[in-house]
């Protein structure tokens, strides 16, 4: 799947949050979003993303958020 | 004429107070007693005891007029023979409907019209009923005294007879010689529709009925609504489908397969053969209205065009190959299970569709889920109302409206928000436009100036003329207004909302960056209006408010769902009658198909299907473990196709090729599969890419159950045996059989038991319960066994409700010099969504084809005249239609309707989409507009790829 376009989604859903001040609240909601509604080879994409290029695109909380996943699905495996 | 077996008793029924029962009044007609609501007419009281008083200019769905004297009765102790439509009861009136004087008055005024009518045996050849002719057989009058003696059979002197007809419109016809001037269609023009289209012109002998300034019916401002041939108690307005087909001997009651609205309808036949549709008086959400589409354009369901024999293909480039329905579904599971063995279980999916019935739906998603194995399914509601699923569930915690349609009945303030209720939910907005002629107040918020911002007898308080894209941030400014001015209804809010959440909201919304002073730029409209639009919803009693797509269809679509969500909590106008939050659904079955679980995160009933009680409920009625995460969405599984990870799709009468943005992406997808399977009416857009076509069942030839937009559940009743052979339900079953998971129903109402087993909203829905009922809305379970036409009362469904920060986020979508438009898409009244249905019916008279609206300034510095063809481009793509100039846009706006699929309307939208339900941006897209003297390049490759992908090898050769 396109990378740029699961960056541009996770950036839309960030921008939602920006609102709230604290990063970590921020983060976690767009963390259980993006779990509650995207597929998952969707969410295994952007993680793989994530790991080779540090995700340098995803902005502010939403960097966070992708972390979190990464570190979910390296949980499970 | 009315319904088949409508038994009129003349006048409405007097409105139920909002307070208190009504007084109730005892008369003595003809002797026996009856006791009605004070206000009752003489006429309705006396057919409530089965006296049905003779009458012409009356009948119940309008009020009185007391024009033809033919009612008169005689009131002891009272002078004179009062007409009995005009004259309320009174209590111990003693009332008689007969003697020997009113049969002289009432044979004498019978005497008076048949003198200026045509004869029983003309009026009979229109097959239309003739109440003057029935009235006249029941008072034995057969001839008329005032006739004139005819000349050479031609009657000698001045008369109305062989005066010309109206046959300019497509469905009926006016003939002025059987016109009694009762009024009764103009009065239906105007109390019913709310139109005004029709008058009496002239005085005297010269009183006829017209339409607009004695235009023709087509040419006139009249909507086709068909209001006005029912009222009609001649035939002088007639349906040419009764003409040309005769009367007919029995009639169905169904639902519309329209817009959400839902209109019950009677469907009356000879045989199989529609005569006529004819709306029901009983229908809850209609109460005997119907638009142009509901009551005349069913015609495609017997369109030649229909397919009717399953087909396949290995290659979309190949002719279709005319197959069995058991090759046909044997193909497509080998097919899908090769696929499935191939590249993994999760590599297929489905498309449930919004104009199937909640059965069939179910069923796929079922399919998807069990069959399938994964939870790839979708529905056309992603494209349109995802977000109010979304942004309803999470503020106040039922992603449907609030209220019944009634409601607006009820309403002080009506704020209409991105929705065009007169072209895309015609029924409602009669009803809309009654009670603001009533009084109550409106606010528009749309970019365009639709027809309720100005139309006779009707103009809105406020038109919020705003930027397309800036919904959020003018609802934050209306917000403002509404907390920095104190109109907010504190109590109510703590009573009944998260206390945290109100705190952090309105600290939010009275920031000074949410002012409409500081809003303006953004969203172009006068902070002066805003003020003073917010001051009028804040003080309503009852503030009601109605929404559309231009709501839903952004990239900020669910955040605006929550922004109105905030400012009917915030003014206490949820969770009673008159007020709520009222999603205007596009299509039919939208509603019913998101509570079927058709959305690939949860389960019927909006669950999800991480819930591990609720997907254990499942497992145990379907025996086979489901999966506990999240499929793909529509948009998903063209990016999946196009990494080659998801290669077969099942859609079920919907047409992604059309209805979605961005229509090269989705045709490279589309390409991109292996195995497409179409089960559709027609061979729409995505059937170009498909390689097994199932022949779809319309709504006439199947039963089932549809949800409108007020959660209101109908049958749906089969009228007639599918033309395919078997209604879309039977085929998931066969296909679902076919690839090794079986299902058994034998007819709709057991799956209906299956959903009312496994959802706790649809716990009381049985088939039985919606016959006795007609109509059942959701909740319906034990503590609401009759349903719930009013939601959250008292409390709302998610227990507090919660307010959302709702920061506006300007659209990646922007002007440029090299965009510098903003194109805005829309509905006209007589095209429905893709148009597959109406384009196959007369209806192309009123609109052929779609047309770009353009304000004169800038067609003006584009050399640009109305109807010049001109190119419409975006980052997307670009597209050729026609123009139309006119000030309803604003300049630096541009409108079109997607009805036709060579406009390519969808080639020039974008994929931004929605950010929590990546619901498509069809509302924002920047484009420049130029004039040109050709087709567009998609549009040439369109027509080779329609010639190429669309041709049928039958035994006789390949036709296209």
């Amino acid at each position: 799947m396109h990378i740029d376009y699961l960056v541009r989604m996770a950036n839309d859903i960030g921008a939602f949050f920006a609102s709230e001040k604290d990063p970590t609240v921020a983060a976690e909601s767009i963390r259980l979003h993006i779990h509650r509604y995207w597929d998952p080879r969707m969410r295994s994409r952007i993680v793989e993303y994530y790991n080779e290029s540090g995700g340098n695109e995803l902005e502010g909380p939403v960097r966070i958020a992708v972390q979190r996943l990464a570190g979910e699905a390296s949980a499970k495996a | 004429m009315h319904a088949l077996d409508f038994i009129d008793p003349g006048t409405p029924a007097v409105p139920t107070p909002s307070e208190g029962a009504p007084q109730q009044v005892t008369v003595e007609i003809d002797g026996f007693t009856v006791t009605v609501p004070e206000g009752t007419s003489i006429m309705r009281a006396a057919s409530l005891l089965g006296n049905q008083i003779p009458k012409l200019c009356a009948t119940s769905s309008l009020k009185a007029f007391g024009s033809c004297r033919l009612c008169l009765v005689e009131i002891e102790g009272r002078k004179g023979y009062p007409a009995s439509c005009t004259t309320t009861v009174a209590e111990g009136m003693k009332i008689r409907t007969q003697s020997e004087k009113l049969g002289q008055l009432r044979n004498n005024v019978l005497e008076l019209y048949l003198s200026d009518h045509p004869s029983e045996s003309e009026c009979c050849s229109s097959n239309n009923r003739c109440e003057l002719h029935e009235m006249a057989a029941a008072a034995k009058v057969s001839e008329s005294r005032y006739s004139l003696p005819a000349v050479d059979g031609v009657a000698a002197g001045r008369n109305h007879q062989g005066s010309l007809q109206d046959d300019s419109n497509p469905y009926f016809v006016f003939n002025q010689d059987a016109c009694i001037v009762c009024s009764r269609c103009v009065r239906a023009c105007d109390e019913v529709q709310g139109t005004f289209a029709l008058t009496i012109q002239g005085r005297g002998f010269d009183s006829k009925v017209s339409a607009s300034q004695a235009e023709s019916f087509l040419d006139s401002e009249c909507v086709s609504c068909g209001a006005c041939v029912e009222a009609c108690p001649t035939t002088a307005l007639t349906e040419k489908s009764v003409i040309s087909l005769g009367r007919a001997d029995r009639a169905v009651a169904t639902t519309c397969a329209y817009c959400g609205v839902g209109c019950t309808f009677k469907a009356e036949l000879k045989g199989e053969q529609v005569i006529r549709m004819v709306p029901s008086r009983d229908g809850h959400a209609n109460h005997g209205h119907a638009c142009v589409k509901g009551r005349f354009a069913y015609g495609y369901a017997t369109h030649a065009d229909r397919i009717t024999k399953p087909m396949i293909r290995s290659k979309i480039t190949d002719p279709w190959r005319e197959v069995s329905w058991d090759e046909a579904i044997n193909y497509a599971a080998s097919e899908f299970k090769r696929i499935q063995a191939k590249y993994g279980r999760d590599a297929v999916g489905g498309i449930t569709s919004s104009r199937c019935t909640n059965e069939e739906t179910f069923l796929v998603q079922k399919l998807v889920r069990a069959a399938f194995g994964n939870n790839n399914v979708d529905t056309c509601a992603r494209v349109c109302h995802s977000p109010t699923g979304y942004g309803l569930k999470n503020t106040i915690g039922e992603s449907a409206g609030t209220q019944e349609f009634d409601s607006v009945m009820q309403a002080d303030v009506i704020m209409l928000i991105g929705a065009n209720p007169t072209e895309g939910h015609p029924v409602f907005a009669s009803q809309m436009k009654r009670r603001l002629r009533q009084g109550a107040k409106l606010i528009v918020v749309d970019p365009r100036q639709i027809k309720l911002v100005r139309t006779p007898h009707i103009e809105a308080d406020y038109h919020l003329q705003l930027k397309p894209g800036t919904n959020v941030a003018l609802m934050n400014s209306i917000a403002h207004v509404i907390v920095t001015e104190g109109l907010a209804h504190d109590q109510y809010v703590s009573e009944r909302c998260e206390p945290d959440s109100w705190e952090k909201w309105k600290a939010f919304v009275s920031d000074p960056k949410n002012s409409p002073e500081a809003m303006e730029e953004v969203t172009g409209v006068p902070a002066m209006a805003v003020r003073s639009a917010a001051r009028l919803y804040g003080t309503a009693r009852n503030g009601a408010i109605y929404y559309g797509l231009g709501v839903t269809e952004h990239s900020q679509g669910t955040t605006m769902v929550m922004a109105i969500a905030n400012l009917a909590m915030a003014t206490g106008n949820l969770g009673r009658v008159g007020v709520g939050v009222n999603p205007l659904r596009g299509q039919n079955n939208v509603q019913g198909s998101c509570d079927m679980g058709s959305f690939p995160h949860e389960f019927s009933g909006y669950r999800h299907v991480s819930d591990d009680a609720v997907r254990a409920s499942f497992e145990v009625e379907w025996g086979v473990p489901l999966q506990s995460e999240p499929g793909l969405r529509i948009p998903n599984m063209f990016e999946a196709a196009l990494d080659g990870s998801f290669r077969a799709v099942y859609v079920q009468g919907e047409d992604i090729a059309q209805s979605d943005p961005n229509t090269t992406h989705v045709t490279a997808a589309l390409s991109a599969m292996e195995c497409v399977v179409v089960q559709d009416l027609f061979l729409n857009e995505t059937a170009k890419f498909a390689h097994v076509f199932f022949p779809g069942s319309s709504f006439l030839e199947k039963n089932g159950t549809f949800t409108n937009a007020e959660r209101r559940i109908g049958r749906v009743r089969k009228v007639m045996e599918p033309l395919g052979g078997y209604e879309d339900w039977e085929v998931t079953v066969r296909f679902s059989n076919a690839l090794g998971y079986p299902m058994n129903y034998t007819h709709p109402s057991q799956i209906m038991d299956e959903i009312a087993a496994l959802t706790p909203t649809f716990r009381g829905v049985t088939y039985e319960k919606l016959d006795e009922l007609g109509s059942i809305q959701w909740p319906c379970n034990d503590a609401a066994p009759a349903g719930t036409p009013t939601m959250h009362i008292g409390q709302f469904v998610r227990g507090k409700g919660k307010f959302f920060v709702t920061d506006y986020v300007p659209t990646r979508e922007k002007t440029t010099s090299r965009f510098p438009l903003l194109l805005t898409t829309g509905r006209i009244l007589t095209q429905y969504n893709v148009g597959a249905q109406t384009r196959r019916t007369h209806n192309v008279v009123w609109h052929a084809e779609d047309r770009l609206e353009i304000h004169p300034h800038d067609a003006d510095v584009r050399g640009i005249l109305d109807g010049d063809w001109v190119g419409i481009a975006s980052r997307a793509g670009e597209t050729v239609l026609r123009a139309e100039v006119t000030d309803r846009v604003q300049p630096g706006v541009v409108y079109t309707t997607f009805h036709f699929p060579e406009s390519g309307a969808n080639v020039v939208t974008t994929d931004n989409s929605d950010w929590a339900t990546n619901c498509p941006e069809y509302k924002v897209t920047a484009v420049q507009v130029v004039k040109v003297n050709q087709p567009s390049e998609w549009q040439k490759r369109y027509r080779e790829l329609t010639e190429r992908n669309t041709r049928i090898r039958r035994d006789t050769g390949v036709h296209a």
